[in-house]
């Protein structure tokens, strides 16, 4: 082999390993849970807030909020995507789990196999999370029921069915700096915390680019609806023109201004937000009207 | 002849996309005013429960008497097949309400449950008042959640 070839080899040899570098799954440090116990009645509100129920409860029309057997199917540009079984059943769900794994699946994307997860899970925000919420979120969950049915394997075409490539997608776009920033109120950034970290309103509310990552330049100014016809609506921007008042009573009660009620996927999200503190609601509905004003 | 093949299947897709039936839009219409008058009242329960006006007995008890009244009205003429949103703008009705009639009644049913409910207590206090409406609101959203189109 020639030198010139003999370089090209090494430099090629060199790039793919720095690729298998940046794309390998990383989980917190570890010793990030191990100082952390797990509070379970503080986690209830944790659960809540960040919506678990919403996507990983059954799908049948009375199914029990707390029963998180999964199932729901989310269907996507890059396929179609069905929430697991999250209930603590030791072998289809996450019983078997350490607080550890926990804390790495849901504030890192990772899995307690070392890989990555796919961001409709959406631990992009859950990083911005304190971890002794994410403690505490663990504790409740084991305290919930169990169920054994066994997760559906997601149905995505080539390239988004290799995990792998979900690094470069986390090294575009997991980015755990708040988004709307400046000089915030008390209250304001009580509601960022809540709405960025765990009830995680942008992740339909905002425009995604075609890697799927959210356009943070159009945060919650509406996006297509990625599952069925009609747009997500704008919370922020010209178009959107409620009051604090009116984003507050809405999450608790369901009912807009023009007391309309919630349905789609917004009534899933009302019937666990709508049960935090009022101080809770009011606190993100003044986030969401600063968000407005980026 | 090709142009005028294209142009033959351009008037065809017109005409296959006519004009719904009078009779159909009447009805359209006339499901969508019994939404307005739900709307009209809700204002009002909605309105104390919420808190965006003072509780007043009598108020909430008129509007708790017309929600009863208003969903005992006859619905068998007012859903007619064929009155789905994939055939008319101006509605949001999915066609899986013609697909899953026995659900989408139940889901009525469930309405009409929560209105009597809401109409023994709504003259009974605030606090009477605001779990009733909140239940009622649930079997609303149960239904739009299934079959109503996202606007």
């Amino acid at each position: 082999m020639n030198r010139i070839g003999a370089l090209l080899l090494g430099l090629g040899t060199a790039a793919v390993a720095v690729g298998w570098y940046i794309t390998q799954p990383v989980g917190l440090p570890e010793t990030v849970s191990e100082r952390l116990t797990g509070d379970a009645l503080a986690g209830e509100r944790i659960f809540l807030a960040g919506g678990c129920a919403s996507c990983h409860m059954g799908t049948e029309d009375d199914a029990d909020p707390k029963l998180l057997r999964g199932g729901a199917e989310f269907v996507t540009q890059f396929g179609t995507f069905y929430a697991p079984n999250i209930s603590p059943d030791p072998e289809h769900g996450i019983g078997g789990w350490t607080q550890a794994q926990f804390m790495d699946a849901v504030m890192r994307g990772v899995s307690p196999e070392g890989q990555h997860y796919y961001p409709a899970f959406p631990y992009t925000s859950y990083a911005k999370a304190d971890p002794q919420d994410i403690a505490d979120l663990y504790a409740y969950m084991q305290t919930l029921p169990a169920d054994a049915t066994p997760s559906r394997a997601h149905d995505l075409g080539f390239p988004f069915n290799i995990r792998r490539s979900l690094g470069v997608w986390k090294a575009l776009y997991m980015d755990r700096d708040w988004v709307v920033t400046g000089d915030l109120t008390a209250q304001e950034s009580e509601g960022r915390y809540l709405a960025e970290a765990l009830a995680h309103c942008a992740e339909c509310h905002t425009p995604r680019d075609a890697l799927g990552g959210l356009d943070t330049g159009a945060w919650l100014t509406g996006a297509p609806n990625p599952s069925g016809s009609g747009r997500i609506p704008a919370i922020a921007g010209d178009e959107f023109t409620w009051t604090a008042f009116d984003i507050s009573a809405y999450l608790e009660t369901g009912f807009t201004p023009s007391f309309d009620v919630a349905g789609g996927s917004m009534a899933k999200v009302i019937a666990n937000l709508g049960q935090l503190e009022k101080s809770e609601l009011d606190a993100i509905a003044a986030y969401i009207l600063r968000a407005g004003q980026r | 002849m090709a142009f005028f093949k294209v142009i033959s299947g351009a008037a065809l897709a017109v005409a296959l996309a006519a004009p719904a039936l009078a009779q159909d839009m009447n009805a359209v219409q006339a499901r969508q005013g019994q939404f307005k008058l739900y709307g009209h009242n809700l204002a009002v329960l909605g309105g104390m429960a919420q808190g965006r006006m003072d509780y007043d007995a009598e108020m909430a008890q008129t509007a708790a008497d017309n929600m009863f009244h208003l969903t005992r009205h006859d619905q068998s003429r007012l859903w007619p097949e064929g009155t789905d949103s994939s055939a008319i703008m101006e509605t949001r009705a999915k066609a899986e309400i013609w697909e899953n009639l026995d659900d989408f009644t139940a889901k009525f049913v469930a309405l009409q449950e929560a209105t009597a409910a809401l109409q023994g207590v709504a003259g009974n206090g605030l606090d009477a008042l605001r779990p009733a409406v909140g239940a009622m609101g649930a079997t609303c959203g149960a239904c739009h959640e299934v079959y109503r189109e996202e606007s």
